[in-house]
């Protein structure tokens, strides 16, 4: 079968090309994909850098702020009776002791797990 | 009244006399493959949501249009090629579509004008998560490896001699495994064929767990198939609403023939991440894409009339996308295969297949892969990384082969 009679029988969109220049247009598009990636790939590490020097910086803080209230609080978390099968004390910041109830069994029903699988550190009032 | 002669007009008017007309047979011939594409659809499950609309857009369109002299078409050739034709007085005249054409003429302008693809992108980019590739950065060229298939399905298109460039392109485009790119490319570029080319582009998306998982066997060894993956860092909440928005200004900069997909994955993916239009998202990612996934479905299905569609080109079209996955799959591998041995064995090649996009079927079958050689690997969220690098190297692509031929 003539290929080339096929082609013309429908109308088409454009002209034909010469193999050169198919394998030319090929060639500098798969290139062109290529730079372009590569561009956003830079752009990615670049900003992924400074997020990650911003978390270390926040995380460091945080760390540094934990110490201080472990430091500070010692005696009273030592103090404290802890109850059969507990992982210790939960400390709360602004939140009633009812409202920190019903905040770990929701946090407990949410991830359905058992109370007693979970371990909260702290509860605070967000603003 | 004369009975007779009312049977006779009655019979004449009606669709079953036209199988008998010139090149009615053509027709029937669609029909069948109308109900071979809605089985594969509904029994074998193949890209369903689209596939099922497609072929019953074949199958209306088959079922009502026997030439141009048939008035109560749902879809009209003709029309379009009036409208594509700058010597016509309905040159580029919606208006005149509108005045004549049937329902799916009207859903067309939606395709025509490249609105559907764009809206899909905007629910993929609500949908989908960019972390993995926010995290590891690296995968992106594994996204752009895989569009190897793309340019070689366009230069040998290109050189068979049968296809102008604007068509080799829009062929080449079945390699991102991409299908509203290789819509929106196609109706820019070779509107002809888009039928084919939407038809094969879905097919084989739908195949990709057949036609992968041989080339990944056969490009990868067994000890490069058990590599267990670092897991990837966290990726902050900034990070992931800064994405979107440096994607889009770099990429629409880059290639501003980009900017309906590009803009709206972007913005699609924005809203899921700002966390202030939780509404927007959600309808972007449910309501407006099943309303546009109806549309676009039945109105690239009725672009099949049979005297279209029924012709070597449809062949070539279906061997050439073949072959464009094929090549995609293997560029993405081999680049997989590259950075296995750059990293020390840190990387596991089956990752790069995902890299044709075709979210997220192809990070599954490296997965599934990967699974198969180690009980205890878990890939998917490493080939998520090349798998959304796919999207935006295919949109790259469609956006050089738009610069060059549009």
């Amino acid at each position: 079968m003539n290929l080339a009679l096929l082609a013309a029988q429908t109308t088409d969109s454009g002209t034909k090309m010469e193999i050169g220049d198919a394998a030319l247009v090929a060639l500098v598009g798969y290139s062109v994909v290529f730079l372009g990636i590569v561009m956003l790939m830079v752009i990615l590490y670049i900003t992924g850098s400074i997020f990650k020097k911003r978390d270390a910086k926040a995380a460091a803080a945080k760390a540094a702020d934990a110490k201080t209230e472990a430091k500070a609080a010692p005696v009273a978390e030592k103090s404290a009776p802890v109850a059969p099968g507990s992982a210790g004390h939960v400390k709360l910041n602004g939140v009633p002791e009812k409202d920190a109830a019903m905040i770990m069994a929701i946090v407990a029903d949410k991830l359905q797990t058992p109370l007693n699988e979970l371990r909260f550190i702290s509860i605070k009032e967000v603003e | 009244m004369d009975i007779l002669q009312t049977l006779i007009d009655l019979w004449e008017g009606s669709g079953f006399s036209s199988f008998f007309a010139d090149g009615g047979w053509k027709n029937l011939i669609m029909i069948g493959i109308s109900c071979v594409l809605l089985y594969l659809g509904i029994k074998k499950k193949f890209e369903p949501l689209l596939l099922v609309g497609i072929a019953f857009g074949c199958l209306l369109v088959n079922l009502s249009y026997f030439g141009p002299d048939s008035t109560d078409a749902l879809y009209h050739p003709d029309l379009w090629t009036n409208f594509l034709d700058p010597n016509s007085e309905h040159y580029h005249s919606y208006g005149h579509i509108l005045a004549s054409g049937g329902l799916l003429d009207i859903l067309y302008i939606g395709v025509k004008a490249g609105i559907y693809p764009s809206l899909i992108f905007m629910g993929v980019g609500a949908m989908t998560d960019f972390g993995p590739l926010i995290a590891n950065p690296k995968s992106l060229l594994l996204g752009a490896a895989a569009q190897l298939g793309v340019f070689l399905a366009f230069f040998g298109a290109a050189a068979s001699g049968v296809f102008t460039g604007n068509q080799a392109a829009s062929i080449g485009i079945i390699g991102g495994a991409d299908g509203p790119t290789a819509i929106f490319l196609t109706t820019k570029l070779a509107p002809e064929l888009l039928g084919p080319i939407a038809i094969a582009a879905y097919s084989y998306m739908a195949l990709i767990p057949m036609i992968q998982p041989p080339l990944m066997k056969l490009l990868t060894t067994e000890k490069e198939r058990k590599v267990k993956m670092e897991q990837n860092r966290v990726v902050s909440k900034t990070e992931k609403i800064i994405f979107p928005i440096i994607v889009a200004m770099f990429v629409i900069l880059l290639l501003p023939s980009t900017a309906p997909l590009i803009g709206c994955l972007m913005l699609g993916n924005l809203w899921r991440e700002c966390g202030v239009t939780e509404r927007l998202s959600d309808t972007v990612q449910n309501a407006l894409m099943n309303i546009v996934t109806v549309f676009l479905g039945i109105s690239v299905g009725a672009t099949t009339a049979a005297d279209s569609f029924l012709n070597l080109k449809t062949l070539l079209i279906i061997v050439l996308g073949l072959t464009a996955f094929a090549f995609s799959t293997v560029g993405g591998l081999l680049v997989g295969k590259l950075m296995y041995v750059l990293t020390g064995g840190k990387v596991n090649p089956l990752i790069g297949s995902a890299g044709v996009s075709a979210v997220p079927m192809a990070a599954r079958v490296s997965q599934m892969e990967g699974q198969k050689a180690n009980p205890s690997n878990f890939l998917l969220m490493h080939a998520m990384g090349p798998n959304v690098a796919g999207v935006i190297g295919s949109a790259i692509a469609a956006g050089f082969l738009l610069t060059v031929f549009g």
